[in-house]
């Protein structure tokens, strides 16, 4: 069997001395697995790094194989992003969360658009809001999507001020008010209204963890990554300092 | 299995060599075992109980601490944090340093959820932290990689409140390399860390 792709590093594994297991996500068939053979070659080496965007071939003996790629480097995104520490941070967070939310082998392709687009995005300024606006995106995909266009309560269209951490609709501030304290906060400026700051930034990823967690994380009995937490601190320092 | 099996398999295990290369290595130190085989016994039994670990960087050496923490002619201002042991082991072929290091025993990874408890990160900070300690630089040397830099930034900021300079090796262009069979990665950082001729 053989098939070619475009493909995101999601990540390696060490196998053996010059081989390793190469996790990508690819357009047509999702996450997926593979051996390179010579992973640590002049031409390898640069482009098996998280973020990066390549052009695979694998092939295998059946469907069900491992299977091996052979692997063409098409952006160097890790390259762009590796000294920034946010940047740095906010791409290995997404591939983190990418390999840990999907099944292998299942098609998104529009999660690959997306996530395509946000490995280059995250070398803009503004990059705190394009990974947050990412992951309410990812959560989407996920089939936990954030409704954020009317009170669950009341249908009213303004003034949205919480999210259900049930349901994972807004809530306006008058239907919520009684619930104040079971309630999460929703930012501003995830409804294009107010600035982000530090502590509406903390919010953001503090909603979306908690329906990360609730569904991906907690059911695996796997912790926040230790790369979104310093994501978390870095984009809250560099805005409080704004 | 019998004795050669037994020498051949563990041979293959090591870096290097299959089992094909294993049976060679095997029959040679058979043919040589008084010249070879009994002072290579001799010598890895002796490095399996006498080689320790170095209590304040954590290189291999007969002795804790290792000769390199213990040459008071080093410069012990300067640190220079590595991977592993063998990414010393290349520092110090270059001749080029002449401070002392820390071996990290690895890189965050947070797809194998190797943390900052995993690595040897507490003792760089008490290294950097004691009282009446003399480091004023540290030098990053981590790898090129996505974990590599993702470590570099956490030490930067994990001693970012001691009173120590932190820098890094520069990432470019090697020696003997032509621009046109580099790739992307290397040529942005090369560009990104670009020096001024006129006033170096």
């Amino acid at each position: 069997m053989e098939w070619k792709d475009e493909a995101i590093v999601l990540g390696t594994r060490k196998h053996g001395e010059n081989s390793v297991i190469l996790s990508l996500f690819t357009r047509e068939r999702g996450r997926h697995s593979g051996l390179v053979r010579g992973a640590f070659s002049k031409k390898n080496r640069g482009a098996l790094q998280a973020g990066n965007k390549l052009s695979v071939v694998w092939r295998g003996r059946l469907e069900e194989h491992l299977g091996n790629f052979q692997v063409e480097l098409l952006e160097s995104n890790a390259a762009h992003l590796i000294t920034d520490p946010g940047k740095l941070a906010a791409l290995s967070t997404a591939c983190v969360m990418v390999e840990f939310g999907f099944p292998e082998r299942e098609p998104h392709p529009e999660l690959f658009d997306t996530l395509a687009s946000l490995a280059v995005a995250l070398d803009h300024d503004n990059w705190p809001l394009i990974y947050v606006k990412w992951e309410v995106a990812l959560l989407s995909e996920l089939g936990f999507g954030l409704n954020f266009s009317e009170c669950a309560a009341t249908g009213q269209l303004d003034d949205l001020h919480f999210v259900s951490p049930k349901s994972g609709r807004a809530v306006s501030r008058e239907a919520g008010q009684p619930y104040k304290d079971k309630l999460l906060p929703l930012p501003q400026f995830l409804i294009g209204k107010g600035e982000m700051d530090d502590v509406s930034y903390h919010q953001a990823l503090r909603l979306t963890w908690y329906f990360f967690d609730r569904h991906m994380f907690a059911v695996r009995n796997k912790e926040m990554p230790d790369t979104r937490q310093r994501l978390l601190k870095i984009a809250c320092e560099m805005l409080s300092t704004e | 299995m019998n004795e050669i099996d037994q020498v051949v398999q563990l041979l293959s295990r090591l870096p290097g060599l299959g089992p094909r290369s294993a049976k060679r290595a095997t029959l040679h130190l058979l043919q040589k075992r008084e010249g070879l085989m009994r002072p290579l016994a001799d010598a890895l039994e002796r490095a399996a109980d006498g080689i320790l670990e170095c209590n304040i960087c954590g290189n291999l050496d007969s002795t804790d601490p290792c000769h390199i923490c213990s040459d008071g002619r080093r410069d012990s201002t300067t640190i220079c944090v590595v991977e592993q042991v063998a990414d010393l082991w290349a520092l110090e072929r270059t001749g080029a340093f002449k401070g002392h290091y820390h071996v990290l025993g690895g890189v965050l990874s947070a797809l194998d959820g190797i943390g900052p408890e995993d690595l040897n990160m507490a003792g760089l900070i008490n290294r950097c932290s004691e009282e009446g300690t003399e480091v004023k630089e540290i030098i990053l040397a981590t790898n090129l990689t996505v974990d590599g830099q993702t470590t570099a930034h956490y030490i930067t900021e994990r001693l970012s409140e001691f009173p120590v300079d932190v820098t890094r090796l520069a990432h470019g262009v090697p020696v003997g390399g032509e621009l046109d069979y580099l790739d992307d990665g290397t040529l942005s950082a090369a560009l990104k860390a670009r020096n001024d001729l006129k006033r170096s």
